[in-house]
């Protein structure tokens, strides 16, 4: 009783996509508290105890916000991306029953870039009202530009994933404690998230240097749509960088994706 | 044919050398093992590999670890890119259609590898979807198959509550699914208990019969005798005999093997074993004393006297009778495991 016609490429995608639905549905409440914790608990310190203690300018919640949800994105990707990856090609090997899925094997490589995209997504929107919750009003947050908004966290969501896909199949399971002490750490900390890059006119060396880091671009991007009184980077500038990193990542991470998929 | 191959190559570059901290086993992921190497050479897993598998045929490729039958599977099943040669599934070519090819197969892996994010069910319901089979349809095709591989009450259940056995036969389970022509397996009765093994190779008997066509790899030697219409012995990348089992064991040398442990170097006894009569071939290594005899059991009390001429005491006789291993044995000096 085989199926009348073989199935299009996009039906398989689909298929592979609703096996991760399925399981994110079902662990959601672990993977938001695993994503959400560390962001969450920086907006405590900083976006409410350092303010009311007098030791940040009330404004400085304005620069947090969006570099709050940036780091959310950068974790979700991490986790929903490049570890379960790490994870499949060093010892579960659960990735080899999609490889024999009929379709070309960068199909799958794409369906975890989709996945990992809607999971950082729902991260972000997890984050975004307790951050707010958290902080209290903040000065010059607009909600005109909500699609905007949307639009600018759906790349950045996608230029994560699409690292993690790179990240996820070039590292071997030992490697794991070096990929977050080495690449997901710093990146966290010198990306614009908890100060923006104009602040860096301060530190010219610094302010370069961060220019490698995606997360820069992610943070200033949703600066320049939720506070857009704030100083930040601007957005044509922001979306050119993000397109040109995520074209790059893709390469990258396809062929070593592929390596490790076919021997 | 529904499988061929024509002179297939794979060669995996040199290894990067990188010390290891432990004397411990190479880790997760790394080449495949095999005999000792020179570093920086390049392993050649495959070296001209030539193979004809008609449709409904259940053919065996037998060999120890490092044969290349695990690279074979792989590059049949689309997994591993040859360097050389050409293999195609029904006609079409591994490399060019590898996606037509897909559709056709079904793999059963070395380790189960079974979603542990889903339930029995949800493994089998999701991979026919792969395939293009509706939810309803996959439903009652999956309840059916899991019937069938003894896992009916199981169908709820997280995978990892299975027992090695049942994970396995999930495996094959989801590898039917989908209706293949061929069914692949690799190893599949590695690791299971003697009682697992033979419900196994129940279920791969039954399929047998049903007219599929099933490639096995193994390094059982009654494994291939019990199943496979064919069987073809490879080592280190080569074939070196491809027949029905019952043709093979005739090749085998002659005799049975009568195997003596010694209580030190077996060499000195060698030249008197071989004048006892009947003997046909003697082979010494180290404190071993391999004689081939026709009759068997019959030259065990002149090697005996032969030892303890020579001075050396026997520890341990083992007597094994015209098999795929003895052939192997004397084809290659190595046993199959």
């Amino acid at each position: 009783m085989a199926p009348v016609k073989p199935p299009g490429a996009g039906s398989v995608l689909l298929a592979l996509l609703m096996r991760d639905v399925i399981v994110v549905r079902r662990e959601l409440a672990f993977f938001l508290m695993r994503t959400a914790m560390q962001p969450l608990m920086f907006t405590v310190v900083f976006g409410y105890l350092l303010p009311r203690m007098g030791f940040m300018h009330r404004e400085y919640t304005a620069a947090l916000l969006p570099g709050v949800l940036a780091v959310s994105l950068a974790l979700a990707a991490v986790q929903s991306v490049a570890l379960p990856m790490v994870a499949d090609f060093g010892f579960t090997h659960e990735i080899e029953d999609r490889l024999l899925a009929p379709v070309p094997s960068w199909m799958v490589a794409l369906a975890k870039v989709i996945s990992g995209a809607a999971q950082a997504v729902i991260a972000a929107s997890f984050v975004l009202p307790i951050a707010r919750l958290i902080m209290g009003p903040i000065p010059g947050l607009s909600a005109a530009h909500a699609g905007l908004v949307f639009l600018v966290t759906l790349f950045g969501a996608t230029t994560f994933s699409v690292m993690g896909l790179y990240l996820g199949s070039v590292i071997e399971g030992t490697q794991i404690g070096l990929l977050f002490g080495i690449v997901v750490a710093p990146m966290i900390m010198f990306g614009c998230a908890y100060y923006p890059w104009r602040g860096l006119d301060a530190v010219p060396a610094m302010k370069y240097v961060v220019l490698l880091n995606p997360l820069t671009y992610i943070a200033e991007g949703l600066r320049a749509v939720l506070v857009p009184a704030q100083p930040h980077m601007p957005l044509p500038v922001v979306l050119a960088a993000l397109a040109f990193m995520t074209v790059l990542f893709w390469r990258l991470g396809l062929r070593s994706f592929m390596r490790r998929a076919i021997g | 044919m529904a499988i061929e191959t024509r002179a297939l190559r794979k060669v995996y570059p040199a290894p990067k050398l990188k010390k290891r901290r432990s004397g411990g086993p190479p880790p997760p992921g790394s080449l495949p093992s095999g005999p000792p190497r020179p570093p920086g050479a390049q392993i050649v897993a495959l070296d001209g590999l030539d193979l004809a598998v008609p449709t409904g045929e259940f053919f065996g490729l037998l060999g120890p670890n490092g044969a290349g039958k695990t690279t074979t599977i792989g590059i049949l099943t689309t997994r591993v890119l040859p360097t050389g040669g050409q293999a195609l599934i029904g006609g079409e070519d591994v490399v060019a259609r590898a996606v037509a090819v897909r559709r056709r197969i079904g793999v059963v892996p070395q380790r189960p590898n079974a979603d542990r994010g889903l339930s029995v069910l949800e493994n089998l319901i999701f991979h026919a979807a792969y395939f293009g089979f509706s939810r309803a349809v996959s439903r009652h095709r999956a309840e059916e198959i899991l019937a069938r591989m003894g896992l009916g009450d199981r169908g709820e259940a997280r995978v990892e509550h299975l027992s090695g056995g049942q994970q396995q036969r999930l495996m094959i389970a989801r590898a039917l699914i989908h209706e293949p022509e061929i069914l692949f397996l690799d190893e599949p009765t590695v690791g299971l208990d003697p009682q697992a093994r033979l419900a196994l190779w129940e279920i791969l008997r039954a399929l047998h019969t049903e007219g599929r066509t099933i490639v096995m790899t193994t390094h059982y030697m009654e494994e291939a005798e019990q199943l496979c219409d064919r069987v073809a012995i490879v080592d280190r990348g080569r074939l070196l005999a491809c027949d029905a089992p019952a043709d093979l064991r005739r090749k085998a040398p002659g005799g049975t093997l009568i195997e003596l442990s010694l209580d030190g170097p077996a060499a000195p006894v060698e030249a008197t074993a071989r004048a006892i009569g009947g003997v046909l071939k003697v082979e010494a290594h180290d404190a071993t004393l391999a004689v081939y005899h026709p009759g068997g059991g019959e030259a065990v009390a002149p090697l005996i006297g032969a030892v303890q001429a020579a001075g050396r005491q026997v520890t341990n006789i083992r007597l094994v009778p015209p098999s795929l291993e003895t052939l192997f044995v004397s084809m290659t000096g190595r046993k199959l495991d």
